[in-house]
């Protein structure tokens, strides 16, 4: 019913656009007619398969395995051809430290400082992430007027480009903006919290959280949904307090859900890249540089710029983001079947 | 009054207030000034003049100092309120400030000077909407290109994104053939390869195809999705297979059962890709600004995060620019949130 809808709705004016498509459509069946005729229907389907995998395969799976070769090149040379091999040079030179405990005493010391900078922001985003959205999605599940506006609320940031999101927050956190407006109220001198370091690193993590919770505050609000109601009125037959109901009966329930969302902020966080170039560009300094702009400016945006050096950087967080996400996929695969037994 | 604050009170079951009441309301309330007051703040700032934009305490309304033009002098003066040295008030136009000195005459009587001390003085203000925050991007910058750049590479994205990711679900639900699960696998594969990971051997293939500082360059990496696929392909399992049975009886073409059948059937599925892929390319940020270099096709994304990243930032433009960028993402949110949060609620895809 529903795929007839904008057909007689639109019968007007969606014929009349409909109309060239119709004839395109018209013109090529009896070529693929043809077609069907010469390869059968297994050949239909590798026509219909065909498109896909050939944009897949040139923009997806090539540069996966050009980019070990890519690591194993040096020079500036842009096309694999041109370049000269240099064997796992590239990896050894990332991994060149007199101390492994000081990200200076190596010689790509900007990669380890990246790393260490990408580290604590992991550590302490998908923590924050994790409390802020569960907090959001336990009170959305609560019985409460006009939840979807609510839920509409929290989301809203989600959709909202990184850079617009960067441009929001560049805008409130500078000299004249409006926190320090608000902080002036109660006597603070106003403050250019993108010039410290510390606060700088913070406002990273924050808006990152600003702009993303919405979504994983969806996903568990979705498995706080599923979870049967009886169970709740029977603990509260029992005279089951509260807390106790929330970690006996809501925590296990959401678990599978909640590992989910603990795997998708973790990927998400390693890869951190657009709002904050936006917002700081990495700094003050180096303090906001994370790995994937690290992986930009030396493959792309520096003077000397070595593509070698950044497709071995790209490699190792790749490795990273693959045990990320096969982790994901046997915890999902194991929810799964929880959820087929129940 | 009580009984006002009874009934505004009161509750659902006639339960009373408990503390989580009170944590959630605090959250809610909260959430609402966190999640829409940095938008609204920007939106509101966009039409403040560059002078408003510098002040410290900021206003919340654009408010502009009422100007006037006085005989003798060339350019417009500032108007002030202030309060003369024999205790009289009078609106007087500033001539220039020396130190904490204000030098300025009266409109009607532009011979003489009056000393007036700066803290003896407010200036005369009056809200005013700078439209031409949003007007002089379209004449001084290549802004109307960049937008243009945008939906271009948004608009092509998403139906080629719909085209081919339909073609291979189909192919993918509907056929028995031999490799049908490594194809599968090879396509929800890719999710573990994000662009981060692949960007300099992607830039080279692309260069080496003619595509760098090409809009095509920036829309062929990112049509065929595996979420896409996933999508659709979910979607086309829950066709009976027995339609297609009848169609090829009717003596219909492969390409027609996938035209005039599948397609149409699997609407709704094809307008959540749709909704998500615009969003998606709307957005889009890193790769586009690697593979576009020359100004004159930057996207929107690219060509505001470079004006911002100047050093100079014209913050007036660029939040007039912000404003107009997020107005098609605000659309949709508006129209189309539902498909969008039963879509990740679905899926969990983002």
């Amino acid at each position: 019913m529903k795929a007839d809808s904008p057909k007689r709705t639109g019968s007007g004016i969606g014929e009349t656009v409909l109309l060239p498509v119709r004839l395109a459509m018209g013109l090529i069946d009896a070529p693929l007619r043809w077609l069907q005729r010469v390869a059968g229907i297994g050949g239909m389907a590798a026509f219909f398969l065909m498109p896909n995998m050939l944009i897949f395969g040139i923009f997806v799976l090539l540069p996966f395995f050009i980019n070990f070769a890519y690591s194993m090149t040096g020079g500036t040379a842009l096309f694999l051809p041109d370049r000269s091999f240099v064997g796992g040079d590239q990896y050894a030179r990332l991994f060149d430290c007199s101390n492994y405990l000081d990200a200076n005493s190596c010689t790509e010391d900007t990669f380890w400082t990246a790393v260490g900078n990408t580290g604590w922001f992991v550590i302490l985003q998908v923590t924050l992430m994790i409390i802020v959205s569960l907090i959001t999605a336990l009170i959305l599940n609560r019985n409460l007027m006009a939840r979807s506006f609510w839920r509409a609320v929290f989301f809203f940031p989600v959709l909202l480009s990184p850079v617009v999101v960067g441009l929001i927050w560049k805008w409130i956190l500078q000299r004249q903006g409006l926190l320090n407006f608000g902080l002036y109220g109660f006597g603070f001198e106003p403050f250019t919290w993108l010039n410290d370091r510390n606060w700088a690193f913070a406002a990273t993590v924050g808006v990152s959280i600003w702009a993303h919770m919405g979504f994983y505050t969806l996903i568990l609000l979705a498995g706080l949904q599923a979870i049967p109601k009886d169970l709740y009125e029977a603990a509260e037959m029992d005279g089951t307090r509260p807390t106790r109901a929330f970690l006996r009966i809501t925590l296990p329930l959401l678990a599978p859900n909640l590992l989910v969302v603990v795997v998708l902020v973790l990927i998400k966080a390693v890869q951190i890249f657009d709002e904050v170039y936006v917002l700081t560009g990495g700094g003050p300094g180096t303090s906001t540089l994370y790995i994937t702009q690290y992986i930009y400016e030396t493959g792309f945006a520096t003077q000397l710029r070595n593509p070698g050096l950044a497709a071995a950087a790209s490699i190792l967080m790749g490795v990273v983001l693959v045990v990320l996400t096969l982790l994901q996929l046997s915890l999902s695969r194991s929810s799964e079947k929880k959820g087929a037994r129940k | 009054m009580s009984r006002v604050a009874e009934f505004l009170l009161r509750r659902k079951g006639g339960k009373g207030w408990h503390w989580t009441d009170i944590v959630t309301w605090i959250w809610l309330l909260g959430g609402l000034f966190v999640m829409f007051g940095p938008a609204v703040w920007l939106v509101g700032s966009s039409f403040k003049s560059p002078a408003a934009l510098a002040e410290f305490p900021p206003s919340i309304l654009p408010y502009v100092t009422q100007k006037v033009t006085v005989e003798g002098y060339d350019k417009p003066l500032d108007l002030y309120e202030a309060t003369l040295p024999d205790g009289r008030k009078a609106t007087l136009a500033e001539v220039r400030r020396i130190g904490i000195v204000s030098q300025m005459v009266d409109p009607q009587k532009p011979g003489e000077i009056i000393k007036v001390n700066i803290g003896q003085r407010t200036p005369v203000r009056q809200m005013s909407f700078a439209m031409q925050n949003y007007s002089e991007p379209f004449t001084h910058f290549d802004f109307v290109r960049y937008l243009w750049n945008s939906v271009f590479v948004t608009v092509t994205a998403t139906l080629i994104t719909l085209v081919v990711n339909s073609m291979a679900a189909f192919a993918l639900s509907k056929y028995e053939f031999r490799g049908r699960t490594f194809a599968m696998l090879l396509i929800l594969a890719t999710l573990m390869v994000p662009l981060s990971v692949i960007m300099v051997p992607l830039y080279s293939i692309v260069s080496a195809l003619g595509l760098f500082n090409n809009l095509w360059g920036v829309i062929l990496p990112t049509v065929a999705t595996p979420t896409g696929v996933f999508i659709l392909r979910q979607y086309m399992l829950t066709i009976p297979d027995e339609l297609i049975d009848a169609a090829r009886m009717d003596k219909a073409s492969e390409w027609q059962i996938y035209w005039r059948i599948i397609l149409p059937l699997t609407a709704p599925a094809l307008a959540v890709l749709a909704i998500f892929s615009v969003v998606w390319r709307w957005n889009d940020f890193l790769w586009p600004l690697i593979v576009l270099s020359r100004k004159e096709l930057y996207t929107l994304q690219v060509g505001l995060s470079i004006y911002s990243g100047e050093l100079n930032v014209q913050w007036h433009f660029i939040l007039a620019m912000t404003v107009v960028t997020m107005i098609p993402v605000v659309l949709v949110f508006i129209f189309l949130q539902r498909f969008i949060t039963t879509g990740i609620a679905g899926t969990g895809l983002k």
